[in-house]
This record gives structure tokens, C-alpha cells and sequence, in this order.
């Protein structure tokens, strides 16, 4: 189907309903039971699950393919918002115009930036990107740009907002928030169904069917002439020289690709809700994706999109604990130990969700580098090998 | 006039000198052989005829065109392919990718964009990786990654990449180099059969004088940096020079 | 000259800092071939070593002193440090006042023991993985360690003062013979360059002139070959780790009276030493050292205000672009050898 094989044509169909039914998925438990709060089926939660997963699908066709680390890639996230937000600005709030302008900017800064980059590899290639990506930064925190102009690009630490006084030429009578041709991003549908609740935005659905498309792109290149090639410079690139194919343009393309991506992903930033600043391009965020990519399984297909999504997920669920729920959580234990586990837990839960976050790194790094997908194959292998093993077992006896 | 033509060849490294004034020509459609004890210059002349070392001095003409100062991957392109000491191939990619990474470089050039269609599809690419896999006996393994294979395997591998891309020149580097006798007959036979079977020039820089003198139409012998004769394999068995800087020095070693 | 002089001055305790945290990651990766994202962290760890130590020698009991009244009539609740009851007011808050020299000794055992820990626990088991993992897994602890210290010492920066000796400015300038008070220095600022070139000189002689030092020196050249010799190259590793994690330890120390230390300055000092030490050269010791410096004296003098009129902000871009120049330039760094980590 689709020029896909059956594996792949299943891996997309897994893709689309997980995209398609996410309100249902992630709203597992009724509203008012004790349960709800591990709900993930809202806007703001969803959306963010699937502009990361394309973030990450994106980081995947270069890190995975070709193993260039790039430690940079926050800079085209934050290139794609601003971008998106200044089509609000100077036509009107249909986000289309937007979205095509952050993946065109995005693409036009990679390609500045993995031409220069690329010239070294290894870890130099990171340490410039890195250093590449924090330039940017500064440039939009302090809005150089603008200053050196003698006007307002990245409006500085304040960030890049949507004034009444913009010039907005298209605006006429059209809505005041991001839409697409009338449909308003924040417009949704909620079903209640007995005691469960489902959401629907305009917002993440617009989200999820770029999502799915991006998706269905990667798995295109993945099994391309092109992508055997980046996995040939991740492999070889003495032999690669040798076999007569000049690796640069090809790593080059990947990462214009992937730049491009994320500056998708950074312009639908902006069109869930209108603003982009500075801290989108800080390198921590470049971390993130890495991370969200290893964690998921690099190289493979489905992997970032889990990746993203655990970690999103996560990050929202652990960063709403607080002392209050633990504690009512734990209620049932004698009073000394419920304070004491509420005590560990605190570390890491709330605001201590940074400090899970640096534990799952390094958890996932050091026991599981092949991911999540991987770990999946060997829970599966460890049951085929079971099922074996009873056979062989079996077997003496007939 | 050979197909390769080197000229007055000049290489320093510092103070060493590791070419002095190398004059080289390899018929076309010959086996060629280049030997010469350890530090001869062997490898840096190999080097310099594949873009990896640039000569001080002197020209490198391939089929009547300079290889000087252009890339590897350039050179590879008019038709000169490489084999390595060590076998150099893609490890995480099963054979069959590895055999079509080289038919698509042949097929396409250095670079083109494809990367929307399904690499499986292209059908004469497909055919003719299946093709080259069956005439190596590589078609079995076809789903096996290379990193796992055997050392022999391994050259064969390789070997058969280059000849994917029909190379006019095979430059081949100690193709037996820490092979076991078995491995390295199956080579010889190999490399035998390859001569016999297409036209193809092979220039062989080996230490292995079994490998030599099976295989040789003409021997270059060279001894510190520069040729010292060059005959057919016969002549050069006798030749008191050879014998003095080249089984001479084997002797004393022994 | 009395621009420039100032802004080589200022230039020099923040390239200090850079220096002495780029010699110690790059000793890490010329000898164990790590790349460690939680050596910012180490840095931060020792700025927090002088902020413990002072808390812990002001550390006071209560007393009530019928003698004199607070504002509600009760008894004046009079707050003593032990130290100063143990040893005397006067010798007592010396101590006190001298808390960050005296964390030079006391951040010792306590970076030996993390880095000790850290290398044996952890890096140890990422020699011969790719750098892309070493970089995670050592990110990942450097943000554990610093939200640890988050969580012990809250988010706000913590005034760490100098002992009061060294409080104020020496005047540059009347020394040379310009015009009173148009170059001046803080002293500690002074001490702090001095401080570091000292541990530098110390680093280097002890690379230079001892017999450890030789074979870490052959080992960052060679690993194999000195492994071959029978010298056992793993166990002074992780001796060369610890030190470095006392280098970087130490700049933190330091460092403390100069910027109030706060959980993330780690992560802000990281990023630029890597810049410094590809700049320098990756493994190139004298590469790190003189980068560290040119880039904090470039960052300076890009700070200056004749500069920002031309280029506003060009100082907070600075440094990545020279870096970015440098490595197309010099694609190897400063000092860089063919060879050592080409990829």
C-alpha cells in the first residue's frame, strides 16, 4: 500500500490509529475517579506529543541514519516558531502561510549551518552544531538581529507575541487565534460517554495528520536508495569514499531534512499557540530530542515517536505531582513512612522532574541504548525462547 | 602506453623520502604486480594512485587523465577500484545492501537525491546485486550482516563490491594478509577467475611471492622508494638485483 | 592602553575558569577517551564546597543575654558560632572569614570521592562506547547532580565573600603610571588568576617531571602500546580522573566570591569549555590552557563599550564565532595533532 511494504504498511497503520484515537487512549480512566490524573487526553498535552514526535521522526533521519550527532537541532525549532509567528504578524492568522515559511526558513538555516558543520565529524561535528545552536540563541534571547536592524526580529526575552497594532493585511474579519482557512486551532468537540470524558481539538488533529504524513515520509526515505546511503556513511565511509559516493551531499541532505522537520515542528509551536521565544533554541532542548530519539530506539521507525511521547507524557504527568497527591496517595501508609516516601518522592516528582529526567538519560543510556523498541524485541524474544525452550522440553517426552 | 601511467613520482614525509623518481606503467588487461620488503614505498604509492597522498612531484595519469588532486570518490568514478588490506566493507549492512550501495554508485554517479522510491524496486539494480552475489557464491548469505562474516568471506565480499562497479583498474592491497593457505588458494583461484573472465587490468601490491608469481604478467620490484626492475615473473626470479635487496634481505632475516 | 589593559585584566579570571575546566576534560578525554558532560558539574560541586563550608563553620547556638533587651522586652537571643567558642572570637572568625581559601583543602576528599565514584561507577563501563553515549549518559548525571544541589541549596544564587582581606581593588594603573583609579582590579579576582596558574604549573610539572605523569603522557599518545608494556594504564586513569575532577573542583572553589553560585552554572560553564577545548585542540593540554584564555579575553574585549557601539551584544556570540572560524580555519583547533580523535 503506498509504495510500502506489509511490515512498513503495518507500522504506519499502527501510526495512524494511535494519532487518530489518542483522545481514547490516552483518556483511559473516568473523569472523577482517583485514576484521572493520570489522563494525558487534553489539547495542550496531545499536541505537544505529536509536534515532538515529528521533532524526533526528523532528528531520527540524521542521527539514526547517518550517526551525526547533532547537538544543535533546538535552533531550527526556534527558527520554525518565529517564523510561523511572523506570518501572523504581517498577514493574518491562517497558520498555512506560516507553516510554510518555518520549514522553508528552517531549511534555509541548515543548510548554512550543516554545510559549515559538516566540514568535521565525530564530535566535533556536535561541538559545532552545539556551539552553532547556542549562537542562535543568544542572538534571539537578546534579539541581536533586531538590535543590529534597528528593529524587532525575536523581541528578546519577552518573545515574539501578536500585538493588536501588527499590520495583518489579511486579517479583515477573519478570526482573532490560528486557524486553518476557518477552522480555529483551539475549536473542539467533547464527548462524554457514562463517566468518561474525550476531548477532540482542531488543534492536535492538524497535529496528528502531519504527524502520520511525516511518518510516512521518514518510512519513504528509510527505504530509499538515499537512506541505504546514509546508512552506508553511519557504517563505512572509507568504503563509501572508495565505492565512488561522495558521503557530504548525502549527510547534507539528511540534515536539511531533518532541519526542515524541525522547523515543522517549531511553526506548529506557534500555531497552537501564537508565540515563539528565545527558550525554544536553548540546548537543553537540543538534549531533549536526542534523548527522546535514543530513548524511543535510534535508527528505527516507530522509535522517536515513542520516545517522544513517553517523555512528553512524563514530564507533563510528573511535573503536576505535588506534595499535597503524594500525600494522599500514600495516606494508607503507617504516618512515618507515608513522610518518608513522600519525602523520596518529592525529589522527583513536581519540580524534581528534572532531576527523573536525568535519571531515565541515564537509566535508558546504560541498560537499554537500543530503546525502547529494542527492549520490546527482547521481551518478545525472551517469550519466543520460552515458548522454545517448553518445546525442547516437551519434545523428550513424546 | 598502459592504462596507468606513472611518472617521475617524488614523495617526502619530512626528512624521509618515500618515492624518489617512480616511473610505473600497467598494461591494460594484464595482472601487474608491485613487491618490495617493508618500507619500500609499496603503500604510498598505492596511495597516491587513489587520491588518498598527493605526490611532490610527478604525474599519475589513469586512461590518459590526471588522478592527481582529485577525491577518492572522483577516482573511484574513472574506473579505479580498491581493495584494502584489511577488508573494508559496510558492517551493520547485510550483503545484499552492501552489493547495492555499489550498483547504485555505479549506476548514479557520486550523489543523486533519490530518496523517495522503494530501493527494492529498482528493478536492474536488484537484478544485477542478485547477479554479482550468485558468481561470488555470496547468494546464500545474502540476509547476513557482513561485520559477522569470515575473514575470507569478508575479501570476497569486498572484492565483489569493486567488481559491481566494473572497474577498468583493480588495485588490490595484500589481498591475503593474514590469511590461513586455504584462504589464500580460494583467493589466487578467485582472482584467476576474475581475469579470465572480463576485461579488467589488476595492479596487486603483495608480499606473499606464492600470490606473485601465481598471478603476475609483470613484477615491479621496489626497494626503498624507488623501482628497481621491472620483468616478467620468470626474469625476475633470477635476477641477482632482486635477489640481493629483496630474498636477500629474507635471508639475513632468517 | 588603558582600554585595553582593563579588558585583558577582566578577560583573565573568567579565562581562568575556562582554562582550568578545559585542561581537566582534557585530560579525561586524551587519557580515558570520554567525552563528560558532568564536568561542568564538578565545577559547580566545588563552587558549592566553599558555600557548605561556610554554612558549616557558621554554624551557632543560641544563647540569651539578660544583659540586654531585643525590641519586645524579652531576653537578646544572641547567635554564637561554635567555631568562634572553641577557638576565641578573634581566631574563630578568622575561620570564618577565610572559609573559601580553606575550601581549597577542604573540597579535596570530597571531589577525590566523586570523582573516584564517578569514574569507577560509571565511566569506567563507557570506555568503548560511541561518544554519543558517554555525552548522554555523563548529561544525564550532570543534571541528577544538579538538581540534587537544587534541591539542598533552593534555586537562588548564594553570596559566597572573600575573606575580608582581599576585599577591594589594587589600582592597576598608578603602578604604571596612568591616572589613578582608570585600571583597577578587584584583589581577588588577582588572586583567583594567580590561584589558577599555579594549579596549571602544578598540573603540567607533575605531567612533566614525574614518572606517573610520563606514562599518562604516553598513555594519551598511545593507549595500546603502554597497555602492552604491563603497565597497568586503567588504575592511573582513574587516579588522572580524580585530579582533574580537583582541578575543576577547585576553579569552582575559587570561583565562588566572584559569581554567587547558583545549581546551574555548571551547565552555563560546560558549554564554552568544550567550545575552549575543541578551539585549543581536542587533547592538546597547552591547547586547552591558551584557548581558555584567549576566549576569555576576546569575550572581554568584546564587552567593551567602543565594540558594542559597532556591534551591540556581539559579546554574548563572540566566542562561537570565533570558534566556528577557528575550526574551519584550523579544522584540528590551535593545537590539535592529526590523529587524536578525528572522529
Amino acid at each position: 500500500m503506498l509504495g510500502l511494504d506489509k511490515k512498513d504498511t503495518g507500522l504506519l497503520l499502527v501510526v495512524v490509529v494511535l494519532a487518530l484515537f489518542a483522545p481514547f487512549i490516552l483518556n483511559l480512566f473516568p473523569t472523577n475517579s482517583g485514576m484521572a490524573f493520570f489522563n494525558g487526553g487534553y489539547p495542550d498535552l496531545m499536541q505537544r506529543f505529536a509536534i515532538f514526535g515529528i521533532f524526533a521522526i526528523g532528528f531520527n533521519i540524521l542521527f539514526g541514519l547517518t550517526g551525526y550527532l547533532s547537538f544543535g537541532h533546538a535552533a531550527f525549532l526556534g527558527v520554525g516558531s518565529y517564523a510561523a509567528v511572523w506570518m501572523f504578524k504581517l498577514l493574518n492568522f491562517n497558520i498555512l502561510p506560516g507553516l510554510v515559511l518555518s520549514v522553508i526558513a528552517a531549511g534555509l538555516l541548515s543548510v548554512l549551518i550543516g554545510y559549515i558543520s559538516l566540514r568535521r565529524s565525530g564530535i566535533y561535528f556536535s561541538i559545532l552544531t552545539l556551539a552553532f545552536a547556542q549562537m542562535m540563541y543568544a542572538i534571539a534571547y537578546s534579539d541581536l538581529l533586531g538590535r543590529w536592524l534597528g528593529t524587532t526580529i525575536t523581541n528578546g526575552e519577552t518573545g515574539l507575541q501578536i500585538y493588536n497594532d501588527d499590520p495583518q493585511i489579511l486579517l479583515g474579519n477573519g478570526p482573532n487565534v490560528p486557524h486553518l482557512f476557518g477552522l480555529e486551532m483551539r475549536s473542539k468537540v467533547d464527548l462524554a460517554l457514562g463517566p468518561w470524558n474525550f476531548t477532540f481539538p482542531v488543534g492536535y488533529y492538524l497535529c496528528a495528520i502531519l504527524l502520520i504524513l511525516a511518518f510516512y515520509l521518514s518510512i519513504r526515505i528509510f527505504r530509499s536508495p538515499f537512506g541505504l546511503m546514509l546508512r552506508a556513511i553511519k557504517s563505512n565511509q572509507t568504503r563509501m569514499m572508495y565505492t565512488g559516493l561522495n558521503a557530504k551531499p548525502y549527510t547534507l541532505a539528511a540534515f536539511v531534512i531533518s532541519g526542515m522537520y524541525a522547523g515543522l515542528a517549531g511553526g506548529l509551536l506557534a500555531a497552537m499557540d501564537p508565540l515563539a521565544g528565545a527558550e525554544r533554541m536553548y540546548w537543553t532542548e537540543s538534549g531533549a530530542v536526542v534523548i527522546m530519539t535514543i530513548l524511543g530506539g535510534v535508527g528505527t521507525l516507530i522509535g522517536p515517536i515513542l520516545g517522544a511521547g513517553t517523555i512528553k507524557y512524563m514530564e507533563n504527568i510528573i511535573s503536576k505531582m505535588n506534595e499535597s497527591l503524594l500525600d494522599s496517595w500514600f495516606a494508607f501508609l503507617p504516618d512515618w513512612l507515608q513522610h518518608a516516601v513522600v519525602w523520596v518522592a518529592t525529589w522527583f516528582t513536581g519540580e524534581g522532574w528534572h532531576m527523573t529526567q536525568g535519571l531515565l538519560f541515564m537509566l535508558v543510556i546504560i541498560f537499554l541504548p537500543g530503546g525502547l523498541v529494542e527492549g520490546g524485541q527482547k521481551l518478545t524474544g525472551l517469550f519466543g525462547r520460552k515458548r522454545a525452550q517448553t518445546q525442547t522440553k516437551t519434545e523428550p517426552a513424546e | 602506453m598502459g592504462i596507468l601511467e606513472v611518472k617521475n613520482v617524488n614523495k617526502r614525509f619530512g626528512g624521509l623520502k618515500a618515492l624518489s623518481e617512480v616511473n610505473l606503467s600497467v598494461e591494460e588487461n594484464s595482472v601487474h604486480a608491485i613487491i618490495g620488503p617493508n618500507g619500500a614505498g609499496k603503500s604510498t604509492l598505492l596511495n597516491c594512485l587513489v587520491g588518498k597522498l598527493i605526490p611532490d612531484t610527478g604525474s599519475v595519469m589513469f586512461d590518459g587523465q590526471s588522478v592527481l588532486g582529485r577525491n577518492a570518490y572522483e577516482i573511484n568514478q574513472m574506473g579505479i577500484s580498491r581493495v584494502f588490506q584489511t577488508p573494508e566493507i559496510f558492517g551493520d549492512l547485510t550483503v545484499m545492501e552492501n552489493m547495492m550501495i555499489a550498483c547504485f554508485a555505479k549506476r548514479d554517479g557520486a550523489f543523486t537525491l533519490q530518496a523517495i522510491g522503494n530501493m527494492m524496486k529498482e528493478k536492474e539494480v536488484v537484478d544485477k546485486a542478485e547477479h554479482m552475489l550468485e558468481s561470488m557464491n555470496l547468494a546464500d548469505k545474502r540476509e547476513m550482516h557482513t561485520a559477522s562474516m569470515s575473514r575470507g568471506d569478508k575479501r570476497r565480499m569486498e572484492i565483489a563490491m569493486c567488481l559491481a562497479q566494473e572497474p577498468r583498474l583493480l588495485l588490490l592491497d595484500e589481498p591475503t594478509a593474514g590469511m590461513a593457505r586455504a584462504d589464500t588458494n580460494n583467493t589466487i583461484d578467485l582472482l584467476k577467475k576474475i581475469k579470465d573472465e572480463r576485461d579488467i587490468t589488476i595492479a596487486i601490491i603483495e608480499h606473499d611471492m606464492h600470490v606473485v608469481f601465481s598471478l603476475a604478467e609483470r613484477i615491479t620490484v621496489l626497494a626503498q622508494g624507488t623501482p628497481l626492475v621491472e620483468d616478467t615473473p620468470e626474469n625476475i626470479k633470477g635476477h641477482p638485483k632482486v635477489r640481493e635487496a629483496y630474498l636477500g634481505e629474507t635471508q639475513v632475516a632468517a | 592602553m588603558d582600554v585595553i589593559i582593563p579588558q585583558i585584566l577582566n578577560g583573565l579570571d573568567k579565562g581562568s575558569a575556562y582554562a582550568l575546566i578545559a585542561l581537566g576534560l582534557t585530560l579525561i578525554f586524551g587519557t580515558l577517551g570520554v567525552v563528560n558532560f558532568a564536568h561542568g558539574a564538578l565545577f559547580m560541586i566545588g563552587a558549592f564546597c566553599s558555600v557548605a563550608l561556610s554554612k558549616l563553620l557558621s554554624v551557632s547556638y543560641v544563647t540569651e543575654d539578660p544583659t540586654q533587651k531585643d525590641f519586645l522586652g524579652n531576653p537578646l537571643k544572641v547567635e554564637t558560632p561554635y567555631v568562634e567558642s572553641w577557638f576565641g572570637p578573634e581566631v574563630g572568625g578568622a575561620i570564618i572569614d577565610w572559609s573559601v581559601p580553606l575550601a581549597i583543602l577542604f573540597s579535596i576528599p570530597i571531589m577525590i570521592v566523586v570523582g573516584l565514584v564517578m569514574e569507577r561507577g560509571l565511566i569506567k563501563h563507557f570506555y568503548k562506547r560511541p561518544h554519543a553515549d558517554q555525552i548522554l549518559v555523563t548529561f544525564g548525571l550532570a543534571i541528577i547532580l544538579q538538581e540534587l544541589v537544587r534541591g539542598i541549596y533552593g534555586a537562588n544564587p548564594i553570596q559566597t565573600p572573600a575573606p575580608d582581606a582581599f576585599k577591594g581593588s589594587v589600582d592597576f594603573g598608578a603602578a604604571f603610571g596612568f591616572d589613578p583609579n582608570v585600571i583597577i582590579y578587584p584583589y581577588w579576582r588577582m588572586i583567583y588568576f594567580f590561584f589558577s596558574a599555579v594549579v596549571i604549573g602544578g598540573v603540567f610539572a607533575f605531567l612533566q617531571f614525574t614518572t606517573f605523569g610520563m606514562v599518562v603522557r604516553a598513555g594519551m599518545a598511545d593507549r595500546a602500546t603502554v597497555g602492552l608494556l604491563g603497565i597497568n594504564i586503567d588504575r592511573r586513569f582513574t587516579i588522572m580522573f580524580a585530579i582533574a575532577a580537583v582541578v575543576a573542583g577547585w576553579a569552582g572553589v575559587m570561583y565562588a566570591p566572584i559569581n554567587a553560585p547558583n545549581y546551574h552554572m555548571g551547565m552555563d560553564f560546560l558549554v564554552l569549555s568544550f567550545v575552549v577545548v575543541v578551539v585549543g585542540g581536542m587533547g592538546s593540554l597547552p591547547g586547552a590552557v591558551a584557548a581558555g584564555f584567549l576566549l576569555g579575553i576576546l569575550e572581554s574585549f568584546a564587552s567593551m563599550t567602543a565594540v558594542k557601539e559597532v556591534l551591540d551584544g556581539i559579546d554574548q556570540i563572540i566566542i562561537y564565532l570565533v570558534a566556528i572560524i577557528i575550526l574551519l580555519t584550523r579544522p584540528r583547533g590551535l593545537m590539535g595533532k592529526k590523529g587524536v580523535m578525528e572522529d
